[in-house]
């Protein structure tokens, strides 16, 4: 299938070539389905996936990230470094330059105090920017002039690529913006919907979670792109009725995370009208063990804290066993297909930063059986459960309310019976278990079961601070009002040492060594978190859409000034 | 009459506030969290500030007192703005949306004419087919007319819109192709070209509606007919030597449509609360695919401003078709 879609898409491009000088506006328009509507065109404001790509057709951030996870120049005339003195030698500072003449798609000049306004806008106090996070650390936004931009620092920052960089965090005009900043954020719904931008296109229409109408940006910094005059981009429905419009009735152009079961996948491409792409990121569907105690019987205040360690999941053989007994081959056959391969990893991109752990894709079930017995766990009593002093090898395992998750869920139940574990499960609503909300006992946060199941990633290609939320910590308990990303209560002085040791490091080599260790640390070494499946992105384009590359870095629509109709 | 109608609305307003109320609290102690649809990768500090910023963290009651102000208060007051050109709502914090951070009535203004076109159009249709097939199926009781027709009305009834919104998609759009499965929003109705196009986008959801209001109404239909024709006066009629067209036509079909208009009149508010799974189905941006939406992004403002609204729209048809009643039925005497 896969040499079937290369062999595709090399005759796509074959056919295509010498469109490659087509006009701007020359092609029409496209239809883009994303099946979760847009609600708003601020990525500021809603951190949401589909906002952010929508938005990202508009605005665009200084740099983005190719389908590699590189960093390339979108509005910077070259990506600063430290060989090109852009990047301070101590990390402590950047320097942008902007391209000369760029226009906002209203015809006014981009200059270096919109980026600063950029800045200022999201870090405004009450405005509660979604992308927050991307301005962290950051000392001072400078603008000695209308070209350049010098981003300084509070400590050195060994990924400067932060600010300014990636579709979460685009530049937005000051003039449009100006009257927007904190609290008065929700007010401006015409600028919110309606954002001038400099990218390919622009909005001409907004209905909130329905459909964008866009048209080429008659100011774009290409004479040539786009060559789509016109964009709808639709929303709603689901994700096999988007796949249908693409797959079947030839209706749209483009439709995003169409994520559907491998039966429904192989019936559409039968349809013939368009082809599945796939790519893959760092969403890792993982199950996390849970280091502490949620037995009920404790005290409210002391489930699942560090004060009592769990009674089984504490022994790393049991963990390991656990996770012998998986298929994740099986797995990913059944819930995806084409859309996620097995892995080891927590990190399982970029490549730099992948560990090259393999060890658990293999099921092993008498492995799996011979480490519990070592562990001390027998069947004394002869019912199929093994127990030990007496307490039997039972666990709970929740995840969300997810077709996919609860196929999941019942094939790993069944191994794991078959090595003599009972299992108990458990499916929460998505709204209540992601929802964070202290005073609900079904948070994934809370974590009041000893094994659950979700899927996690991290923006950009730095691993970083995503590695950075198992220190100590980050453990949510009720000090914190149960927030924090160590969910598994997982706490050693080793990790936080070299964590830090990462941040402070600044040779990319070192980088990947570091992040390696600490991915291997928290999965193959201690089996604390038993990574089962690398989801990737399955989109769908139709035959006569060229020039779609699909991105997992930045936004899926990072390239759409290249796209073109096949004619 | 007049005292009735007035005794009538004063009632409606401490109905309408406890109504608002207790939907304001179950809503709110539903389970779920807006803090769901902030993606992960978010740290938790960033989360906190934008549950902040939304406001999420105040008191119930608190919430619940700023939302009865910006309902009562400050929309109809920039409502009286927008028409009059005036400024007296100048910077008054209107009902926002979580999901959208925009204003909520802006949505609803933007979704309301696909509803009332789409589902609006549906139920009329509906109405249309059900009189007089209700009305021949009693006339000719069971002849295979009426077997047929109670045949489809079960089907009507009992087949759920998801069910035959996307056998409709699979037979007339995928294999027939004769018409699309999205509803194309964006379509403004300016020539004869683009008025059959609006048609033609219509038609599936319109079947889909229109069968589920005629199974309903043409029931209702049938069964007020039936009575009637048995009535003396129908007797009367015949015997005074009057044609079976006058007979059925003007006598029975009047007195039978008194129940059924009152049926009709308590299923507009349906129309307002939009189809929410056909809406659905075929992509349509009406008020029940908004209030959907809404619900899966726990987005409580949206969701309370809409309900209130159904709520407020039933009490009133409510009324509206009891008022009805009278007027039709000289019988009936309100006092």
């Amino acid at each position: 299938m896969k040499l079937r879609t290369m062999l595709l898409s090399a005759a796509a491009l074959i056919a295509l070539a010498p469109q490659a000088f087509a006009e701007r506006g020359s092609d029409g328009n496209v239809n883009v389905l994303y099946w979760q509507a847009v609600s708003g065109m601020n990525p500021y404001l809603s951190g949401g996936t589909k906002e952010v790509e929508a938005s990202s057709l508009v605005l665009e951030p200084l740099a983005g990230f190719d389908q590699n996870g590189d960093v390339f120049a979108r509005l910077a005339v070259e990506i600063p470094t430290v060989a090109n003195g852009g990047v301070a030698a101590d990390f402590t500072s950047i320097t942008w330059k902007l391209k000369p003449e760029l226009k906002w798609s209203d015809g006014s000049p981009v200059t270096s105090a919109d980026v600063k306004f950029s800045h200022d806008y999201c870090t405004a106090p009450e405005g509660g920017c979604a992308q927050g996070g991307r301005y962290e650390g950051i000392a001072s936004v400078e603008t000695p002039d209308a070209a350049t931009i010098i981003v300084k620092f509070k400590a050195a920052k060994p990924n400067p690529y932060q600010a300014f960089v990636g579709a979460t965090s685009p530049i937005i005009q000051k003039a449009q913006f100006e009257k927007c900043l904190g609290v008065a954020a929700s007010t401006c719904t015409e600028q919110n919907n309606k954002p001038i931008g400099t990218g390919p296109f622009m909005v001409t229409d907004f209905k909130v979670n329905d459909v964008v109408s866009l048209a080429a940006n008659p100011n774009y910094r290409d004479p040539a792109k786009p060559a789509f005059a016109t964009m709808t981009l639709k929303g709603g429905g689901d994700a096999a009725a988007a796949a249908r419009a693409v797959m079947e009735t030839g209706e749209v152009d483009y439709a995003w995370n169409t994520q559907i079961n491998p039966d429904l996948q192989a019936q559409m491409k039968a349809g013939g009208k368009g082809v599945f792409v796939n790519a893959f990121g760092t969403l890792v569907e993982r199950i996390e063990m849970n280091l502490t105690d949620p037995s009920p019987a404790l005290p409210e205040g002391e489930r699942s804290t560090v004060k009592h360690p769990h009674p089984i999941l504490s022994d790393i053989k049991v963990r390991t066993a656990l996770s012998m007994a998986i298929d994740r081959t099986l797995l990913v056959a059944v819930g995806y297909g084409e859309a996620a391969r097995p892995t080891c990893n927590l990190v399982p991109a970029p490549a730099i930063y992948a560990s090259d752990n393999t060890g658990c894709i293999a099921q092993n079930i008498d492995g799996a059986k011979a480490l519990l017995a070592e562990a001390g766990w027998a069947d004394s009593d002869a019912d199929g459960i093994l127990d030990k002093d007496g307490k039997k090898l039972s666990l709970l395992y929740q995840t969300s309310v997810n077709a996919v998750r609860q196929d999941f869920q019942a094939l790993v139940k069944g191994w794991w019976n078959s090595i003599g574990v009972e299992v108990e499960l458990k499916a929460i609503d998505a709204g209540v278990y992601f929802g964070g909300d202290a005073g609900s006992p079904d948070t994934f946060q809370k974590f009041y079961a000893d094994v659950e199941m979700y899927a996690n990633n991290f923006d950009g290609t730095d691993p970083e601070p995503y590695l950075a939320g198992y220190l100590c910590d980050k453990i949510p308990g009720p000090s914190n009002q149960w927030q924090g990303e160590n969910v598994n209560r997982f706490c050693d002085p080793a990790y936080d040492a070299m964590v830090a040791e990462l941040g402070k490091s600044q040779d990319p080599a070192k980088r990947g060594e570091l992040a390696k260790k600490l991915n291997d640390m928290l999965t193959k070494d201690s089996m604390v978190i038993v990574p089962l499946a690398d989801r990737g992105r399955l989109s769908a384009h139709s035959n006569t859409l060229a020039g779609v590359v699909l991105n997992v870095w930045d936004s899926e629509l990072w390239n759409a000034s290249d796209w073109s109709r096949v004619k | 009459m007049l005292t009735y109608i007035l005794r009538r609305l004063l009632i409606a307003i401490p109905t309408l506030l406890v109504i608002s109320l207790v939907i304001f609290l179950i809503v709110d102690f539903a389970p779920g969290s807006p803090a769901s649809e902030i993606p992960l990768t978010i740290s938790p500090e960033v989360r906190a500030k934008i549950l902040e910023a939304m406001g999420v963290n105040q008191p119930v009651m608190v919430r619940y007192g700023l939302w009865l102000k910006q309902f009562f208060y400050v929309e109809p007051l920039i409502f009286y703005d927008y028409l009059f050109g005036t400024m007296h709502a100048e910077g008054m914090q209107r009902i926002i949306s979580y999901q959208t951070r925009g204003p909520v009535f802006n949505l609803i203004v933007e979704r309301i004419p696909q509803t009332m076109i789409v589902i609006g159009t549906a139920y009329f249709v509906g109405i249309l087919i059900a009189v007089p097939i209700g009305m021949y199926s009693a006339y000719r009781q069971y002849s295979w007319f009426d077997q047929i027709g109670t045949f489809i009305a079960m089907i009507g009834f009992s087949v759920p819109t998801f069910f035959t919104g996307v056998l409709l998609i699979v037979i007339f759009a995928v294999n027939l192709q004769w018409f699309p499965s999205i509803y194309d929003t964006t379509l403004q109705v300016t020539d004869w070209d683009s008025f059959l196009k609006q048609v033609k986008q219509m038609v599936l959801p319109v079947m889909v509606l229109g069968l589920f209001n005629a199974a309903e109404i043409s029931r209702y239909m049938r069964a007020s007919t039936l009575e009637n024709l048995n009535l003396d006066y129908v007797r009367t009629a015949r015997a005074k030597g009057l044609g079976e067209k006058t007979v059925v036509l003007k006598h029975v079909l009047r007195n039978s449509l008194i129940p059924v208009v009152t049926v009709i009149a308590i299923g507009i508010p349906t129309i307002f609360g939009g189809a929410i799974i056909t809406e659905q189905v075929f992509k349509i941006n009406g008020i029940g695919a908004g209030l959907i939406n809404a619900i899966h992004a726990n987005d409580l403002p949206m969701v309370q401003t809409l309900t209130f609204i159904f709520a407020f729209l039933i009490v009133s048809f409510n009324l509206i078709a009891d008022i009805l009643y009278g007027l039709l039925d000289p019988r009936i005497r309100y006092e």
